[in-house]
């Protein structure tokens, strides 16, 4: 077998819901062997959430959410409230070269687990604090979940239709957004210790690094004082650009987006030439955008009389940008995401076989692999515990009774 | 002064606008040397691109182009001519990292394709950031973040709604993908140089936009595979509420996924009588009933300011945001009491705020030690000092158009 590109890293993941187990995931994918430490006491609350096979009842395994977000990783139950599971813990933590957590603030403190404490048994371990809104600032003890967050970055508030609310995008996008940056300064981090021997503190807010990746709403306003709004699937000054109803469905679009004279030529070749659009008004960019509208309804009309695909290999072949607005069953079935083996199938007690979508990049020479699914609770107890820490079945036996392994 | 942790990393930047760039960014911001190699006369298309400073277009007055190449050094080069792409091997030669966003048939064009660097040099490790990747049916298809944003499942998503009409998939605002890839290039690259120490030789990573965002849909595949759930159009989410509510000056957005936080809400409202009808007793009733619920709810926060329902919400423990706009999130006291965003004195810009670290490293601190660079700026330091051609040979390379 080849080589992982991160083996030889050992994580500690105490990740709940996504940031967290996203950054350990990421890891994992790429060879780190990554353990994560959950408890019967309080679940991560996503093996709680759908979605479920269908017509089966929700057990603690059977969460396609936790499944998706969870492999490659062993899974292990320490009850950290616990002073025996605390020092268990610490035992674990001499092995690790990383810690994520992403707790509300406090927490791992209660568990006698905050830095200073653990760089106490492992001073070389990078820790890695993935928060939502930092470990200072008035906000730090707020609740916060993924979809306020997006409102709270701004990107809500430019996200939508003019007469409309601002959108919520719909996922917690500041999640696998801070998941990215932790593993960045953390492998960073790493390539510093392999130099030093040195290992730090990570702090992150995933409402800064939202801010981070949304710069020219911030700068708008530093620069030049404007207050961004919503300008639906607008852009500065490409035209037409927008998504545009097709056959074959109530829900199927695609987006068209030209940005010069030689695409908007190109698109109309490849219409036909239909007479619309030889007017004058749509004879250069500036004009097609600031008539974009009566253009936009023109190229819907045309749009509508084929299917996404249609639509897409039309006017791919003459060089204009078109896609079609996939659903996750049309990501499932997309002949391209299919070609490049970018969905993956594997086996669960519970679920059954399920095709899973699988690594997030290609690597030429140590790919990374999705080597096992995620752990039923607690199933990697015995290995890590009796094979990785060395302790005697009956001690592991013991923990389990007094319901410190739990 | 404090270690960098990147002190000593060589990477070559070679590409426009946002998932190359942001990626040389992360590196250069934590100490990586980047050169970024630019076209004679016009650069990163990035510099073409609002917001300028002051509304003013120019070669150095791009605030996108300004804070995605802080720390970088800019050089001029044309790989299209012989000299050009002989000097681009030679940068490549000392190079641990090459990131890129070329599209792959022009990178085929130019002769500057992995399997041609990674003979230059073995120990090379090359990113590829592309909309579709280096491989499968849609290679060489274009795409803009229009495309990629909605094409990955971001655009059906979008049009969920608990009742009609049914709204056209919407975009993110900005260039969520594109930075989105750019972040993943940047850990993907530091992936391969880990694997450079175990193999003993550099590789070639693929990084497709749309495969990327495809994947970090949080199980939106899985509701497919799993319970074929196509989550668009009409839906009935499974709790409530989950939603924006309007204030007095804006929005807010409520998220309540367990009782408990909704109770406590209610007692933040002052508990008003109608928050005991029976069609609003537990977290899935209230889904069903979101439609007589949320008129309610609404009628409440219209009283308020965002930040009265923020801080009252909060005090009691109840997940609520704000929909801050750019000048809320500028002046947010916790942004600011963190010093999260950070001034640059730019040579045309002028001194302006940019956001700031999207980390803090306890050791090797995060830094902006110097402006994006003007066009070019490098070309002596890199040509002259390193590569060993003397003043007047720029000047004649110039005139050939090589840089």
């Amino acid at each position: 077998m080849g080589k992982l590109a991160l083996e030889g890293i050992t994580v500690a993941d105490f990740g709940n819901a996504w940031a967290g187990p996203h950054f350990g995931r990421t890891l994992a994918d790429m060879g780190a062997r990554v353990i994560k430490v959950e408890s019967l006491r309080r679940m991560d609350v996503i093996r709680a959430l759908p979605p479920w096979p269908t017509d089966t009842v929700p057990t603690l395994n059977n969460s396609g959410y936790y499944n998706w977000l969870n492999r490659n990783k062993l899974g292990v139950t320490i009850d950290l409230t616990t002073a025996k599971g605390s020092a268990l813990c610490k035992e674990l933590l001499k092995i690790c070269d990383v810690l994520v957590e992403n707790y509300s603030r406090g927490v791992m403190e209660r568990f006698g687990l905050d830095y200073e404490s653990v760089r106490e048994v492992n001073p070389q371990i990078i820790y890695v604090a993935l928060t939502a809104l930092g470990e200072s600032g008035p906000y730090r003890n707020y609740v916060m979940y993924g979809r306020p967050q997006v409102y709270m970055s701004g990107l809500a508030y430019v996200t939508g239709y003019p007469d409309e609310a601002p959108h919520p995008i719909n996922i917690s996008w500041g999640d696998p957004v801070g998941a990215h940056h932790a593993a960045f300064a953390t492998l960073s981090a790493l390539y510093y210790r392999k130099k030093t021997g040195k290992g730090q503190h990570i702090e992150l807010s995933q409402w800064e690094g939202m801010i981070g990746i949304s710069p020219e709403n911030i700068l708008d306003y530093t620069l030049n004082q404007r207050i961004r709004k919503r300008e639906g699937n607008r852009d500065p000054f490409m035209a037409p650009h927008n998504t545009y109803r097709c056959a074959g469905g109530d829900l199927k679009w695609v987006t068209i987006a030209v940005a010069s004279d030689e695409e908007w030529e190109a698109l109309r070749k490849a219409m036909g030439d239909p007479e619309w659009t030889s007017d004058p008004k749509f004879a250069d960019g500036l004009g097609r955008w600031q008539n974009q509208e009566t253009l936009d309804g023109h190229l819907e009309q045309w749009t509508s009389r084929f299917t996404q695909y249609e639509v897409t290999q039309m006017l791919q072949a003459v060089g204009v940008a078109a896609f079609p607005t996939l659903s996750n069953r049309g990501l499932v079935e997309d002949p391209h995401l299919n070609a490049r083996g970018f969905f993956e199938q594997w086996d669960h007690p519970e679920v059954g076989k399920r095709t899973y979508d699988g690594l997030l990049w290609k690597m030429s020479k140590t790919p990374g692999k999705i080597r096992q699914r995620a752990p039923l609770v607690g199933e990697h107890n015995n290995h890590v515990f009796g094979e990785l820490l060395g302790m005697p079945q009956d001690e592991i036996d013991r923990l389990v009774e007094e319901k410190v392994i739990f | 002064m404090p270690d960098r942790a990147l002190t000593g990393l060589k990477v070559v930047e070679f590409g426009n606008l946002v998932s190359a760039p942001y990626c040389g960014k992360m590196m250069a911001d934590l100490g990586a040397e980047v050169l970024k190699v630019e076209e004679p006369g016009r650069g990163d298309e990035a510099r073409r691109r609002e917001p300028f400073a002051k509304d003013t277009p120019g070669m150095e007055t791009s605030g996108l182009f300004a804070y995605c190449n802080t720390n970088k050094k800019s050089i001029t080069l044309n790989v299209k001519t012989r000299r050009g792409r002989a000097i681009f091997l030679d940068l490549v030669k000392e190079a641990d990292i090459l990131v890129e966003n070329n599209p792959p048939r022009l990178m085929e064009q130019w002769a500057l394709t992995y399997d041609i660097l990674s003979k230059v040099n073995p120990m090379l490790i090359m990113a590829s950031v592309t909309p579709f990747g280096q491989s499968g049916p849609y290679r060489d298809y274009k795409a803009y973040e229009l495309n990629t944003y909605q094409g990955s499942g971001y655009g059906y998503i979008s049009t969920a709604t608990y009742k009609e009409p049914v709204l056209p998939p919407i975009k993110g605002g900005g260039r969520q993908s594109e930075f989105g890839a750019g972040q993943a290039a940047a850990v993907a690259s530091m992936t391969a140089l880990f694997a450079r120490d175990l193999i003993g030789e550099g590789q070639h990573v693929d990084l497709s936009i749309y495969e990327l965002m495809a994947g970090q849909n949080e199980s939106a595949i899985e509701h497919w595979t799993y319970a074929e759930n196509e989550m668009g159009g009409v839906t009935n989410p499974l709790v409530q509420p989950i939603c924006p509510l309007p204030c007095k000056d804006g929005y807010v957005f409520l998220m309540c996924v367990e009782d408990h936080q909704y109770d406590k809400f209610v007692e933040v409202m002052g508990h008003p009588e109608w928050v005991d009808n029976e069609l609003f007793k537990n977290r899935f009733v209230r889904a069903e009933y979101i439609d007589a619920l949320l008129p309610l709810l609404s009628e409440w926060s219209e009283q308020h300011t965002m930040e009265e329902v923020f801080s009252m919400a909060q005090a009691a423990h109840v997940p609520v945001g704000p929909a801050y706009n750019a000048k809320e999130v500028v002046e947010s006291a916790h942004l600011n009491a963190r010093n999260y965003f950070v001034e640059i004195d730019h040579p045309v810009i002028g001194r302006t705020k940019y956001p700031g670290a999207p980390y803090i490293l306890s050791v090797t601190p995060w830094k902006i030690e110097n402006p994006a660079p003007l066009l070019g700026q490098h070309n002596e330091e890199i040509y002259c000092g390193r590569l060993g051609y003397s003043k007047l040979d720029l000047v004649k390379m110039t005139q050939a158009g090589v840089i």
